[in-house]
């Protein structure tokens, strides 16, 4: 069970850049501690500004720094970062194209039990509809790692959600990487599989479950939302039966949508998209909450079944 | 010991179960505004199971949601509901006693959790209050760590421009909120001063873990006329368990089962 949460490998891929670099800066609003950037403040004082609890001013300060010159990240606990200062990342950052890195911390229904204040299952939608934004919602510690260092080498706005707690390992230090590439984790031409962020692992386990009952399943990890690897849904569109969208948002208007509106337009087909509900989410653990909804291994196995068998 | 200290106290023991048991809850804040709870919910505010369907009701949000635990308390304690289900199912699988406050729990006036929300809710409470002439009263308590949010601001200029002296914010000054001290994250100092130059009438009480001067403060807040009161409440986080007063690392900490023991313990010793 890896322990490494994705927070902790953005922590560590800054520290390392910010010893040569001293144009990057990272921003919190109260929220270094749950952003896991204590040992950035630590280390790099004169390179991290505390905005207090003020998301708002927290985005459109550090596109002020930005426009200034400075690399900067922004990290704040996705539900207030993507919708509470929504107007600042349209405005002053995706519209100004200034190079600001916006980190959704503790995304999805990583806050478990304190309820829909804190779940942020609006942040792709929202953050994808603005013209000149990113998204990016990686899987494990390593394509992490590999995502940030990416950014790093680039200048434009960007949106990176993680979750709260550890994901299960997908990938490995050999991973291969490439910005803006989706990566597959495992094929098969019953059923593809496409998700994202933390739900991937349970992809990947779920892929296992068809496999003992006969089913093969091809496991896409497309954390680039946006731009949405098109090539890669198109190529593995055609080499299966259904297409079956799994994530840790609301229907509409994320992975599930962007997916079913490009399969609609250049190859028409069945695709069912899981997420959660439209309404109130229980409160719980992510894993308990994951488990309600068929999110889990187990769900993701069973909605698969019934996408291919047309229930 | 007065009464209502007594039931603060009564109640801190509650709370300190409730989050023992469930691993979770923010227990610095509930106990540095248990006092503020207790006065409001027990002496000054016309709300009860009885009233709470009537629109005569005082309304109170609790902007600083994440100590919902401490509400939930007094609210199972005033007969909302079974206080005890609020001890054994707090922030478990389904439960509807989720970490801020909701309306699924009843008594609860409204959602909050998502600071620098609660006093522009309470403008528009207070601003209904006046379109249909209605005597009701809205109380919002903040956290002085979310007085950064800048909503905060323009709810406070809008409370002075239409005159809400129905209106009565309390901050909790506990000095502390997540990463530190409020002076070293982002400072809150002078908030006299801030809520004076927006219009507001200000009551300073020196202890705002004292019952007997936040009883004195919301009179004076009652009679105040032409514009809002906000009561600047100094007060101790982690209030009533020494190893956690005034320490960061009790704003969600989780208490080991000796360290439950000791907090149960000095609570005991103030009671007795
Ligand atoms: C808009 C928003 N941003 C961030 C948070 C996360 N958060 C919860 S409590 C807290 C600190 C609050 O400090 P303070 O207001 O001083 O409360 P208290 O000390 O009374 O617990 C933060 C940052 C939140 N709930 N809402
Ligand atoms: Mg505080």
């Amino acid at each position: 069970m890896n322990q490494i949460t994705n927070r902790q490998a953005i922590n560590d891929t800054l520290v390392k850049a910010a010893k040569e670099d001293k144009d990057i800066v990272v921003v919190c609003s109260d929220s270094r501690g749950s952003a896991s950037l204590g040992p950035f403040a630590n280390e790099f004082p004169k390179q991290f500004v505390e905005m207090g609890i003020a998301e708002q001013n927290l985005v459109t300060v550090s596109a002020g720094l930005a426009a200034a010159g400075k690399k900067v990240f922004a990290a704040s606990p996705a539900c207030f970062l993507s919708t509470r200062s929504y107007e600042q990342a349209k405005v002053d950052v995706a519209y100004s194209e200034t190079n600001v890195t916006l980190i959704g911390i503790s995304g999805g229904v990583s806050y478990g039990a304190l309820g829909m204040t804190h779940y942020s299952c609006q942040d792709i939608a929202a953050m994808a509809a603005l013209p000149g934004m990113r998204v990016y919602l990686p899987s494990d510690r390593f394509q992490t790692e590999k995502l940030m260092e990416a950014l790093l080498q680039d200048n434009k706005p960007a949106y990176v959600r993680v979750s709260r707690s550890a994901t299960e390992d997908v990938y490995d230090e050999n991973i291969k990487f490439e910005l803006n590439k989706a990566s597959l984790v495992c094929e098969g031409d019953d059923v593809a599989i496409i998700t994202c962020g933390e739900l991937v692992p349970y992809a990947k386990e779920a892929a296992k479950l068809l496999k003992e009952e006969g089913i093969h399943a091809t496991v896409l990890d497309m954390y680039c939302i946006k731009p949405l690897d098109q090539e890669a849904v198109l190529s593995v569109s055609k080499k299966v039966k259904c297409i079956l969208t799994v994530e840790e948002h609301s229907p509409f208007g994320g992975l599930g949508s962007m997916v079913s509106q490009l399969i609609s337009a250049k190859h028409p087909m069945k695709v069912v998209n899981l997420a959660l509900p439209d309404g109130h989410i229980i409160g719980g653990s992510n894993k308990e909450i994951f488990s309600y909804y068929g999110l889990d291994a187990k769900g993701i196995a069973d909605s698969a079944k019934r996408t291919l068998t047309n229930q | 010991m007065k009464e209502l200290t007594k039931k603060a106290y009564e109640l801190r023991k509650d709370v300190i179960e409730m989050i023992y048991r469930s691993k979770a809850g923010h227990i610095g804040g509930d106990l540095s505004v248990m006092d503020i709870l207790t006065v409001l919910y027990f002496k000054v505010m016309n709300v009860s199971p009885e009233n709470f369907k009537e629109d005569t009701r005082d309304r109170f949000i609790l902007s600083k949601g994440h100590c919902a635990d401490a509400l939930y308390i007094v609210l199972g304690e005033k007969g909302f509901f079974d206080k005890q289900e609020a001890i054994e199912t707090f922030s478990a699988y389904q439960s509807k006693f989720i970490g801020h406050p909701n309306t699924e729990v009843n008594g609860v006036e409204i959602n909050s959790g998502s600071l620098g929300h609660g006093l522009s809710l309470g403008v528009g409470m207070s601003l209904a209050a006046k379109m249909d002439q209605k005597k009701y009263r809205t109380y919002v308590v903040l956290g002085d760590g979310e007085m950064a949010e800048g909503s905060n601001y323009e709810a406070m200029m809008a409370a002075s421009q239409y005159g809400l002296d129905n209106l009565c914010a309390t901050v909790d000054l506990n000095g502390l909120q997540i990463s530190g001290t409020t002076k070293e994250v982002m400072s809150t100092d002078s908030l006299a001063d801030k809520f004076a130059s927006f219009g507001w009438h200000v009551i300073e009480v020196e202890d705002g873990n004292d019952c007997k001067q936040l009883v004195k403060a919301y009179e004076e807040a009652k009679i105040c006329k032409g514009k809002p009161s906000v009561v600047l409440a100094h007060t101790i986080k982690g209030k009533g368990v020494s190893y956690m007063e005034n320490q960061k690392g009790w704003h969600h900490g989780v208490m080991t089962k000796e360290q439950y023991e000791q907090a149960v313990k000095e609570i005991e010793e103030v009671l007795s």
